[in-house]
């Protein structure tokens, strides 16, 4: 099996990491869920996006997120991977796979999975915006809207 | 003592760099935080922040040694 969770600098493969998961005769079901670039955010347009991610400890956390679902939820696999690097509109940003024997952990599983990610694992996003501004996202106005501290 | 910083995202731009030895008396992550804020005028306070010390997480209070290599994490935003 790949890693349990992964960067990619390139634009995601999802067949390859879906057949990853298929393999095994036992799993009965698998749902994923794809995170794309979307064109707005609190309102503003945004044109693109760059992720940076502190690569060292995300791919521990990472990991420690996918080992944390396969012991809760019984799943076969599970696999995530993030995009790091300069995304366009509609791109993919992030992918998570869960095999199961059944559908109902499945999609339990996925959901904790890209949850855990986004609250957890050092990855910024950075929006450029229509109007020419941009900004880290939950970091630009973290002083005068504590509401954003720590809760994506 | 040496310290080695690494910035990432926001703390990258407002240090405009993404690395430095900092020599330091600072014997915490929070003391030395709030001598590096002072310095490259951080907009981001230490209770929005989380530490990782040698590529894990730390506490704010957890004792630095000479050649530790720390990191400051502002606000996540994956996904």
């Amino acid at each position: 099996m790949p890693l349990a969770f992964a960067f990619s600098q390139q634009p995601i493969d999802t067949a390859a990491a879906r057949d990853e998961l298929l393999r095994d005769p036992a799993a009965g079901g698998y749902v994923s869920f794809e995170g794309w670039v979307r064109e707005f955010n609190e309102g503003r347009q945004v044109l693109r996006l760059e992720y940076e991610a502190f690569e060292q400890l995300a791919l521990k956390e990472g990991a420690r997120i996918v080992e944390a679902a396969l012991r809760r939820f019984p799943i076969r696999h599970a696999h995530c991977i993030h995009r790091v690097g300069s995304l366009d509109l509609g791109e993919l940003a992030v992918w998570v796979g869960v095999s199961a024997e059944h559908r109902g952990e499945a999609f339990e599983a996925c959901r904790f999975i890209i949850d855990e990610v986004k609250h957890r694992v050092p990855i910024w996003k950075k929006e450029y915006y229509r109007d020419g501004d941009s900004g880290w996202v939950n970091c630009e106005h973290c002083a005068a809207a504590p509401r954003h501290l720590h809760s994506h | 003592m040496k310290i080695h910083v690494q910035y990432f995202a926001l703390l990258r731009e407002q240090a405009q760099r993404s690395q430095e030895e900092v020599d330091t008396r600072a014997t915490t992550p929070a003391v030395l935080f709030a001598e590096l804020k002072e310095r490259h005028a951080f907009s981001l306070a230490p209770g929005q922040l989380k530490v990782a010390i040698n590529g894990e997480f730390g506490a704010w209070d957890q004792a630095l040694a000479a050649g530790d290599t720390v990191v400051f994490i502002p606000p996540v935003a994956g996904g």
